[in-house]
């Protein structure tokens, strides 16, 4: 079988990754980590009489990037965009299963979906800045959940710039319009903004896919960042930047999941026929 | 085909012209600030004050305004963003029924309707005597009539969004509602104000249903229980008279005139509003 | 934190509230014409014209308002098919997208579109009185003919704008002439015509502005064109000044009329437009 070339020597190995269940890990300074928990048990997804989403059962590994990867329309959005309860508006939509996300399981009735969302962040193929300046951008989040301090606000925004590396670049011009700035600035901006609200988990879909190739590199760089402090679920067309930062890897195919794990695994002894039909780019 | 063509986008130019000459004789006795400045209307005595007309024009616009403005941007926003698509079917069978009622027929429910309840159930409780006969009616069937127009610009404007502003918005926490206010309105805004604009063009025009609920008295109206008599109802009701007095036609056609500029200029800068946010997005 | 909450459910509610007063007025403008309307409707009404007396509560019909309105819609529709079809053709076949005339052309359609129907009605008062005409059916269909040509132009271009560039080079790659592509794209825009046919009745039929002191009116069906026409709105509209109580109901049958027949119109055009966008996506 041929071998893919995986270029992350430094990633841990199996047992590692999968030690959630052990909520004791500390980091070099001592201080309690928490530990973010996603389990997917049994889910199906119907939308009118089309089945989306068939039995799937994922666990997705603490800190790390997994990335969903598979053909077009094989239901990877979808699956990403049920972590966050974003499909709710669909007509006709039908769930079935349990999505459990540290605690709570999200389609709990008793749930408050905005606190759900407040642990995800999405960052969408498109950069979407709100009709707003690049101060309120990052601000919207803090104030949409009640945050009215000017002071913290200011401190967050300048925080969650920093951490994308964009303050140098805006911070004479935060009360410019967001949509004047370039686009994969913009896109840094949306990933500034989903972080103000200080998730666990960050849900990227495609969100290098309307990039430029110096801007893309950008984010996928960000991403190897701040995977120390957040999961990053990361869906990508392209096997290639799977390839580049992946940790974890899930491949569906037409609603269903036919195999996950470890990247390395999965792309250099893939155990389906079908995940090693589509790494040879058999389809696509 | 050329020359059909040609003729039809002249027509515009020909409308403005015939209706400039035919007003002119009007001003060779009054300046034009004197015409929409003065208050007396006595054709008789060749007194042309068109002030009481243009107060009442703008009362009744902007009463219908005020009341059609805020059901037509929370109805859009409901069909566009909280509602089923059933229900929107039963909304839009509905908006088309009231597009399609031809303005006779909302003066008379107006003067069935609306002119009695002012009389003997609202005005008691404001003034001392009210027929009835009001800017209020008048505001309140133009607002109905304008409320389809708008409805159907708003949800057209909203729909419009991309998907993924309510998503981002959505998964920041924001509740639906919040997404509306902050995000939706927010991003819609030219197109609101080009659909405002659109509909106060089209309220300004409205002659028959007006005519009918506001009194027609003319004299610059004071109070919401006071008659007035708008621009169109002016026109509608003096032509008859018009060849017998002297300059009598001549400023009836000075208001259709004001008329014919007035929706020009709000027709052309609500298509500037719009073709400024088209830009923006390619 | 639980006030966005409330503010919510509060929108929420309001937002309901508003889609209802759609309904509402829609129930109470034709409830309440229906009440009074109804009870006054009978055969006669629509199967004579006035007799003697009508207005102070003789006996007799209002036919000379429906078939007067009848002619002026008649004469208008085909008059503006005539002029808007090879207006729309000219814009979306012979002249380039991005042509200069084409865009000073769809500017000047949407601000005739916008112009109120009195401005056209004393537009072509002016006219009539040039030409020495008097008020009559000519001068009726001559008024709304000028106000549907923006609408009929309008609808049409809209539907004409969505052709396929595909449909018209390869109708000219097989060596049609002009002429001939245009038997092609009538047949594509055919439902787009009778869409904008339905629109420009439904306005013709119930504008009484414009034909106010264009058309005159008359107690008669008129025979020739010289001759004043009735139409239904005005038929309404005198009705209801009448100090007679029995007129007055009358007024409100013959309201329900007009609304019965814009109804029908608007209900046909529905299920035209239905039909035809079932291939549509």
């Amino acid at each position: 079988m041929k071998s893919y070339p995986y270029k992350n020597p430094s990633r841990a190995t199996w047992a590692e990754d999968y030690s959630f269940l052990n909520n004791d890990i500390k980091n070099e300074e001592g201080l309690g980590i928490k530990k973010s928990y996603l389990k997917v048990s049994d889910l199906n997804i119907y939308i009118g009489k089309a089945h989306i989403l068939k039995n799937v059962n994922l666990e997705i590994p603490d800190k790390k990037i997994t990335c969903i990867i598979g053909p077009s329309g094989c239901g990877k959005s979808t699956l990403l965009k049920t972590f966050n309860r974003l499909i709710d508006d669909t007509e006709g939509i039908k769930y079935e299963g349990s999505i459990l996300v540290d605690d709570t399981d999200i389609f709990d009735k008793k749930t408050e979906i905005t606190d759900i969302r407040k642990k995800m962040g999405l960052l969408s193929q498109r950069p979407c800045p709100l009709p707003m300046s690049i101060y309120d951008n990052i601000a919207f989040g803090c104030k949409m959940h009640g945050e009215r301090n000017r002071k913290k606000l200011n401190q967050i925004v300048e925080q969650q710039l920093k951490a994308v590396g964009l303050w140098e670049e805006v911070k004479n011009r935060l009360n410019a319009p967001a949509s004047k700035l370039s686009i994969g600035q913009q896109q840094r901006l949306c990933l500034a903004r989903g972080l103000a609200v200080e998730p666990e988990f960050i849900l990227a879909d495609e969100a290098t896919s309307a990039l430029d190739p110096i801007s893309s590199k950008h984010i996928e760089e960000l991403f190897v960042k701040l995977k120390q402090d957040y999961t990053i679920i990361l869906v990508t067309h392209t096997l290639r930047q799977a390839l580049r930062i992946a940790d974890h890897v899930i491949f569906m195919y037409l609603g269903e999941v036919i195999e996950a794990g470890p990247a390395d695994e999965v792309f250099n002894n893939p155990k389906q026929e079908l995940t090693q039909k589509y790494l040879e780019g058999a389809f696509s | 085909m050329f020359s059909i063509t040609v003729l039809s986008v002249l027509l515009v130019v020909l409308i403005g012209l015939g209706l400039y000459i035919k007003s002119v004789p009007i001003f060779e006795h009054n300046s034009f600030w004197q015409l929409i400045s003065s208050s007396e209307w006595r054709p008789g005595n060749g007194q042309f004050g068109f002030l009481p007309f243009i107060a009442g024009t703008i009362a009744i616009t902007f009463i219908a305004i005020i009341l059609a403005l805020p059901i037509a941007l929370l109805s859009a926003l409901f069909l566009t963003e909280f509602s089923k698509s059933y229900l929107k079917k039963w909304v839009f069978t509905a908006l088309d029924i009231l597009a399609g009622i031809p303005s006779v027929v909302y003066g008379v429910w107006g003067t069935l309707f609306i002119v009695p309840w002012i009389s003997e159930k609202l005005a008691p409780h404001f003034v001392e005597y009210s027929t009835g006969y009001t800017v209020l009616a008048g505001g309140i069937v133009l607002g109905v009539m304008i409320l389809p127009l708008l409805i159907s610009l708003f949800v057209e404007i909203f729909s419009a969004v991309p998907r993924e502003f309510r998503d981002a918005a959505l998964s920041l926490g924001a509740t639906k509602w919040q997404t509306s206010k902050f995000v939706i309105l927010r991003k819609t805004f030219p197109g609101i104000l080009a659909a405002v604009i659109l509909a106060v063009s089209r309220a300004f025009g409205e002659t028959i249903a007006v005519l009918m609920v506001c009194g027609n008295l003319p004299m610059v109206p004071h109070s919401l229980f006071d008659s007035c008599y708008p621009l169109p109802a002016l026109i509608a009701n003096n032509y008859g008279e018009m060849l017998s007095v002297p300059l009598y036609e001549s400023a009836l056609m000075l208001a259709a005139f004001l008329l014919f500029i007035v929706v020009f200029i709000f027709n052309a800068s609500s298509r500037a509003v719009i073709y400024r946010i088209e830009r923006k997005f390619k | 934190m639980r006030l966005k909450f409330i503010e919510e459910k509060i929108a929420k509610g309001l937002m309901v509230v508003a889609s209802l007063a759609v309904f509402a007025f829609v129930v109470n403008i034709i409830y309440t014409i229906f009440r009074r309307g109804f009870p006054a409707l009978n055969w006669e009404m629509i199967s004579q014209i006035p007799a003697g007396g009508y207005y102070n509560g003789g006996g007799g019909g209002i036919l000379n308002a429906i078939v007067g309105s009848l002619y002026i819609v008649l004469g208008s529709t085909i008059l503006g098919l005539l002029i808007s079809i090879p207006v729309v053709f000219y814009l979306n076949v012979y002249l380039k997208k991005d042509s200069k005339l084409a865009y000073v052309a769809r500017l000047a359609f949407d601000v005739l579109f916008g112009i109120p129907s009195i401005v056209y009605g004393a537009f072509a008062f002016t006219i009539m009185i040039y030409l020495g005409m008097h008020t009559s059916l000519g001068g009726g269909i001559l008024v709304i003919t000028l106000l549907v040509i923006p609408i009929f132009i309008r609808s049409m271009d809209e539907v004409a704008q969505q052709l396929p560039k595909d449909l018209l080079d390869s109708t000219y790659a097989l060596g049609a002439t002009k002429l001939e592509t245009i038997k092609v794209v009538l047949r594509q825009i055919a439902p787009g015509i009778a869409t904008a046919t339905l629109l420009s009745v439904g306005r013709a039929i119930g504008d009484a502005a414009g034909v106010m002191f264009t058309a005159g009116f008359t107690d008669s069906i008129p025979t020739s064109l010289n001759q004043p026409a009735a139409t239904l709105p005005l038929s309404v509209f005198f009705q209801l000044s009448s100090p007679n109580a029995d007129v007055q109901d009358r007024a409100y049958s013959a309201a329900l009329i007009l609304i019965f027949i814009v109804l029908v119109i608007s209900i046909l055009g529905r299920l035209i437009t239905n039909h035809f966008s079932k291939h549509k996506i």
